[in-house]
């Protein structure tokens, strides 16, 4: 019962305590519980007004019996005398001063917005009156697909909020002077303002104003782990659960897009300039985003025949359409950013090369070389890298097999190795394409799972075995080599290890043989070899990646920078567009200073 | 080209021509439904810019690419991928193809032969109409053999007769570089190793990518697992696992059938 009300509760307490003039709130002594007096106008005779004002339940009651849709003509603080009404602005509809009460025996309902246009302080919830209000509406769920629907079509799986919802869950936000949630956020987007365009309705403006730090809203609200960046900030989570912050980027994200309401900002005036980028995943497309804004003519490469990255070959369908990463790109091109696609540089073009006709370099290629656990049988028949699958399933759509050319993995027991969300994306997809049995192995136990948990919470009731502290040794296959078991051993978890996390330790002689006929190894990525080949004087860590200028992102080449997965190592995807974001700034700042 | 089965194109792909050297590869897609294969460059031509490729007609893919005609366009072409083949200066090359693998060979024994090597050719085929590139072949070679299976031309038997000959009468041998059928490539090393020749092979594994990411195109050499698309695609001979290449190789042959069922239908 409750939640039906609150869900409507701005606009009820709208039309019950507001003055639609002004729009300002009447505010009641909640403390006291004791009715409280209004005085008010009606067809030029002075009354009463009462509100009883207990939290959950506001009642309005008038000396003159008043029906539902009666207009009053003055509204008075019983606090200031001042009217409620602005006298000098007149109703749009009525041409009159008006306040319009609605009168119910009892309604559910909280005022909630604040009056201080008056200097009044009475009209105004105190800052605790206002935080215990809030408090009382809980995180609310987004839609999204049945789930027993879901495993046999590969549409998105949430649908997003609807604006009920987002302006309820905007409305929780306490709007902290000292927003810990924006430092939590790689890209430092101002999360509290946008909360508030959002509880004010103003969706447009809302998504506007994230655009300003992140150029894609849309994915970054599908993808980002959010319950370990600003979410995990956000002070609602210490006793309770905290903002969806990502869900509503996701709705004013998507809200803007539906309602066509996207601009495509001016460039700045043109510097001269050329910039390449390597990659079109988020890194690339962030600082390719930037520059071109900043008036650099940029130039993106591509090694495969779509853009995205990532974003398009791995991760699926169900969790980010590609219809929204293809309107990202529309939306780059637009702007004026030029794409080259099928372009490996290091075999087409060396960097040393692409310096002579550009001014910056920027190097986004990610991690993409897969890693393998060097078991025996790992080169079995349908023993495939979860990069391999990804890419059939997801880059060349062979879940459409025979329509598209490209093979489609099948298995009936399938063993994802790994607890990561790209081991959530793989279970999910092969779960999709029609499997009985789809298993999770990982070594660690349930609390260690790398993934998001809104992803291991899908892929439980989508039915996805877990089977935890368990490691695979070795594959058996048939005799055409196709896998058809693993042995596996138990682990328990030993001492903590350099990341934190407790370290796996096998347990002697609990090995077990489980059935599987297809295995995908999802453990990681390491840096690929392509761009080194060609460039050697590029220094590498002691892990192979790029080493780096944490503040300029700048790498041992001068005017080659280097963001993402390729400095980090395997990472998150807002984590590549803010290592983007600082490089595109440092590139501008010496580019600029250069002249 | 040997009718029918065995095709040649010369694609326009400028950057890539001024780049391609002996031994990379290029993937290619003919359509936004197509399937990316690999094939290996077998010639290039920097001033007009254009690559060749030499393929037969195998699946679906092939086959499509069969009916382009003149001055159609391929949706995809990228590359020069893999590593190029080590050329140096060796003395006595022994360069053998299998098949379409001549294709290649081609290239890569040109680039031996500018490199100052003397350069035994031998090449085998089916029959007489999967014979390719011979005048070619015939113009970098100092010596050149050619075998068919059936006797059709040439010598009758396989690539490796004519090898074991070689191996067995020139000791100046430095190096046999091999390309075509795994099972080929696996009985050359074999007969190499005997004679302790340092031998190249290139492989050609089911590949999606081309560019590291996907690991489809593992192989074990020396026991430990390889991309063949960024680490190869020559390896040493000695220490490929071929047994395990042909079965990885064959575990699509299904689908493959499937596919092209359903492009008739």
């Amino acid at each position: 019962m409750l939640d039906h009300d609150v869900k409507y509760l701005r606009f009820k307490s709208y039309l019950n305590t507001y003055c639609p003039h002004c729009q300002n709130s009447f505010n009641v002594d909640k403390k006291s519980h004791k009715q409280l007096e209004f005085k008010a106008v009606y067809e030029g005779q002075p009354i009463d007004l009462f509100l009883s004002p207990y939290l959950d339940v506001f009642e309005v009651e008038a000396s003159i019996p008043l029906k539902k849709d009666d207009v009053l003509d003055d509204l008075i603080c019983p606090h200031c005398n001042n009217s409620l009404i602005k006298k000098d602005i007149q109703c749009g509809e009525c041409g009159s001063h008006v306040a319009y009460v609605t009168i119910t025996a009892v309604s559910r309902l909280i005022p909630f917005f604040i009056c201080t246009k008056y200097g009044c302080e009475w009209h105004g919830l105190t800052k605790k009156d206002e935080r215990h209000i809030k408090l009382k509406i809980p995180r609310q769920n987004m839609p999204e697909q049945d789930q027993t629907l879901r495993v046999h079509n590969h549409q998105e799986v949430p649908y997003g909020y609807t604006s009920e919802l987002a302006l309820l869950e905007a409305g929780r936000c306490l709007q902290c002077k000292n927003p810990q949630c924006v430092t939590g956020c790689p890209v430092n987007v101002d999360i509290p303002v946008f909360v508030a365009l959002v509880a004010d309705g103003q969706f447009d403006a809302a998504a506007k104003k994230i655009k300003e730090r992140n150029v894609f809203p849309a994915i970054c609200g599908r993808v980002c782990p959010q319950e370990n960046q600003c979410e995990l900030k956000c002070i609602l989570g210490v006793k309770d659960d905290p903002v969806a912050i990502g869900r509503l980027e996701r709705f004013v994200a998507d809200y803007e897009r539906k309602m066509e309401l996207v601009k495509i900002p001016m460039a700045a005036k043109n510097t001269g300039k050329k910039i390449a980028v390597i990659g079109s995943g988020p890194g690339g497309l962030t600082v390719a985003s930037d520059m071109r804004q900043l008036g650099y003519s940029v130039t993106v490469f591509e090694a495969l025949h779509e853009l995205g990255g990532v974003l398009t070959y791995g991760i699926p369908e169900f969790r980010l359409p590609k219809s929204v990463v293809q309107f990202e790109i529309d939306y780059l091109k637009q702007l004026g950013v030029r794409f080259e696609l099928n372009h490996v540089i290091g075999n087409i073009y060396t960097i040393d090369e692409l310096l002579e006709h550009f001014d910056a370099v920027y190097i986004g290629v990610g991690a993409g070389l897969p890693m393998f656990m060097g078991v025996e049988g790992e080169n079995l028949g349908n023993v495939f890298s979860a990069n391999e699958y990804l890419t059939r399933m997801n880059l060349m759509k062979a879940y459409r097999f025979p329509e598209y050319d490209t093979p489609m993995p099948k298995g009936n027991r399938v063993a994802v190795i790994g607890g990561g969300n790209v081991a959530m994306d793989c279970a999910r997809t092969a779960q999709r394409t029609g499997a009985q049995e789809v298993t999770i192995v990982y070594r660690r136990s349930r609390h260690e799972l790398p993934a998001r948990i809104e992803e291991v919470h899908h892929a439980e009731e989508e039915g996805i075995r877990f089977m935890l502290l368990t490691s695979p040794i070795r594959y058996i296959g048939t005799d055409s080599n196709r896998v058809k078991a693993m042995e596996c051993i138990r682990m328990k978890l030993g001492e903590p290890d350099a990341s934190g996390r407790r370290r796996p330790v096998p347990i002697e002689g609990s090995n077990f043989v489980q059935d599987c006929d297809m295995v995908i190894i999802a453990i990681g990525n390491g840096p690929n070899p392509v761009i080194f080949s060609s460039s050697p004087n590029l220094k590498r860590n002691k892990w192979g990646y790029i080493e780096y200028n944490p503040e300029t992102m700048e790498t041992s080449i001068e005017n080659v920078y280097a963001g993402g997965d390729i400095v980090t190592g395997s990472a998150t995807v807002i984590q590549a567009m803010g290592a983007g974001r600082i490089a595109a700034n440092a590139m501008h700042a010496k580019l600029q200073s250069k002249k | 080209m040997a009718k029918g089965t065995i095709i040649r194109f010369d694609l326009s792909a400028p950057k890539i021509a001024a780049k391609a050297k002996a031994g990379q590869f290029v993937i290619v897609r003919v359509n936004e439904t197509g399937e990316r294969i690999p094939l290996t460059i077998a010639d290039k031509d920097e001033f007009a810019g254009t690559i060749t490729i030499i393929f037969q007609i195998v699946g679906k893919t092939t086959a499509l690419m069969r009916s382009l005609k003149e001055g159609d366009l391929i949706r995809d072409v990228v590359g020069p991928l893999g590593r190029p083949a080590e050329v140096e200066n060796l003395g006595t090359v022994v360069m053998v193809g299998g098949g379409t693998g001549v294709a290649i060979l081609h290239h890569v024994a040109k680039a031996f032969k500018e490199a100052g090597n003397y350069v035994i050719s031998i090449m085998g085929a089916r029959d007489r109409e999967l014979i390719i590139l011979e005048r070619e072949m015939a113009q970098i070679s100092d010596e050149l053999v050619i075998t068919t299976d059936d006797g059709s031309y040439g010598q009758r038997g396989f690539v490796t007769d004519p090898l074991k000959k070689y191996l067995g009468e020139r000791y100046d041998i430095k190096l046999v570089y091999a390309i075509g059928p795994i099972i080929m490539m696996k009985n050359i090393v074999k007969l190499t190793k005997q004679h302790q020749v340092k031998t190249l092979v290139s492989l050609n594994p089911i590949m999606i990518d081309g560019t590291g990411m996907c690991g489809g195109c593992r192989v074990k050499v020396n026991d430990q697992t390889m991309f063949c698309c960024v680490d190869g695609p020559d390896f040493d001979g000695f220490q490929v696992d071929f047994d395990e290449l042909i079965l990885r190789n064959s575990l699509y042959l299904k689908e493959e059938k499937d596919s092209l069922l359903f492009s008739i239908r």
